[in-house]
């Protein structure tokens, strides 16, 4: 292992980790918005707003994330979408882990008990007041740590983007590689970065669902 | 209007699941201040009927009607919701499994829906849940969350949440079938003192010497229909109907106790 290279080269990684931690971000506050609209539709009283969440989920899980990237950063400009790499990246990748968040969040509301709601109603609670007071505070609890799993996943996935040569990590990883040769460093470097991201990540998650614990 | 006089009145309800009839044209009615029981055997309808009467299992025929308002009334969704919410503000309902709001402490299960519902402020609906909480006795458990609590502990709270409402008319599903032993009578020591302070109470229970000893009016419910009704005194001890025999020698011990 070539020490040396790797303390001249890591300042050029973490400006490159500085652009996978934004586009987590993005990704995710994406994500989580879609999932959030896509849940709603998926539970929705309206047989058409169902049948269009159980629409995206199954498109957007049932389709490789690449495929999709490509699809809107190559594909988009013939039918009038013109992005730049990195707003593909976040849109793409956003719209992709929203379908996963969708069943995720979806789950953790199925799964509060439904004597919950009765007992909101029979005090006389409409459906939102019983689903905003009631359902909604338990199953945000249950949610936290599947969309942690979510979270992770997105953050790794975000390497998907250096195919539409955005400049994080993996890409400038291959680009180093270009002009050192030393693929394993280049990588090794990346891998310590994406695994500090993740950990930090983690650990946040592990608080918030702590904190969230009921007595 | 007809029959305006009638508190609790059912008429005709009748409830299908597809081909399975579960309530067939029943008709009842409960008076102000009556405390009723409703027994049968599991799958008499008996929960069902409890449940149609604020339209948590809405029945597919038949009228529900409370202090002369008609509770299932056939309304736009919309329309129905504001009814429907409106309606079950008066009527009061405990479950068997309880059905506390874990996340919320004790005062807040109670103050939860007067707060909202009713626009009380913060001082009023402390001094409710205080009120409410004393009432059932445990005023002293008011900071608790639900799962430091007994099953007794939770089913008291469940009905200082409902009373909380001043409701007209107390529901009561099967509330102590999910108790320990022990603890079924620290409940029923609640619903008696209820039961003396005149709330019109409708009981489906399993519990005969209860049902014997507070309820004004026994309903035995089979397949259901409502098989024979009268005073608990009648019912138990010289029930007319061969099928209400039955199901009373299965509750044996429960009926000699009741009995007494």
């Amino acid at each position: 292992m070539d020490f040396e290279l790797i303390l001249r080269v890591y300042p050029y990684f973490l400006e490159a980790a500085v652009v996978t931690i934004e586009l987590s971000v993005l990704t995710i506050l994406l994500g989580l918005a879609c999932g959030a609209l896509g849940a709603a539709a998926r539970l929705s009283r309206f047989a058409l707003l169902r049948f269009l969440g159980a629409a995206y989920v199954s498109v957007f899980r049932g389709t490789p994330a690449l495929i999709q990237l490509f699809i809107l950063y190559f594909g988009g400009p013939q039918i009038g979408i013109q992005l730049d790499a990195f707003e593909a990246g976040v849109i793409g990748l956003g719209v992709n882990i929203g379908a996963y968040m969708t069943e995720t969040m979806r789950g953790a509301i199925v799964s509060v008990d439904h004597g919950q709601t009765e007992a909101a109603r029979t005090l006389g609670l409409s459906r939102a007041q019983a689903f905003r007071k009631v359902t909604l505070p338990q199953a945000m609890r249950l949610m936290i740590r599947p969309l942690g799993v979510n979270i992770n996943a997105q953050i790794k996935g975000t390497a998907l983007v250096a195919a539409i040569s955005v400049v994080e990590l993996t890409y400038t990883a291959q680009r180093y590689i270009g002009s050192t040769y030393k693929p394993f460093e280049m990588f090794f470097i990346a891998g310590i970065l994406y695994m500090i991201i993740i950990t930090v990540t983690g650990k946040g998650i592990a608080f918030l669902d702590r904190k969230a614990r009921l007595p | 209007m007809t029959e305006a006089n009638k508190f609790v009145d059912i008429r005709h309800a009748q409830k299908s699941y597809g081909e399975l009839e579960v309530l067939k044209d029943i008709s009842l009615s409960v008076d102000r201040g009556e405390i009723v029981a409703i027994i049968g055997p599991s799958g008499s309808g008996k929960s069902t009927l409890l449940r149609a009467i604020n339209d948590l299992d809405p029945l597919t025929g038949g009228e529900v009607w409370l202090d002369g308002v008609q509770i299932n009334k056939d309304l736009p969704y919309r329309q129905y919701e504001k009814h429907i919410n409106a309606m079950r503000q008066q009527v009061g309902m405990v479950f068997q499994h309880f059905n506390l709001f874990p996340h919320l402490s004790v005062r807040d299960n109670v103050t939860m829906a007067p707060k909202m519902l009713k626009g009380i402020s913060d001082a009023e609906a402390n001094a409710l849940a205080e009120e409410q909480l004393k009432h059932v006795g445990m005023l002293e458990r008011i900071d608790y969350f639900p799962s430091q609590l007994s099953g007794g502990q939770k089913q008291r709270v469940a009905i200082a949440r409902a009373l909380a409402m001043k409701p007209k008319l107390m529901l009561f599903d099967e509330a102590t079938s999910a108790l320990d032993p022990e603890l079924v009578e620290e409940v029923n020591l609640v619903m008696k003192r209820l039961a003396e302070e005149h709330m019109t109470m409708i009981i489906v229970t399993h519990e005969m010497d209860f049902a014997a000893s507070v309820c004004d009016r026994v309903i035995f419910m089979d397949k259901g229909v409502v098989v024979e009704e009268g005073p608990p005194s009648v019912v138990f001890q010289n029930p007319t109907e061969e099928r209400t025999r039955e199901f009373l020698r299965k509750h044996l011990s429960q009926y000699a106790e009741g009995a007494k």
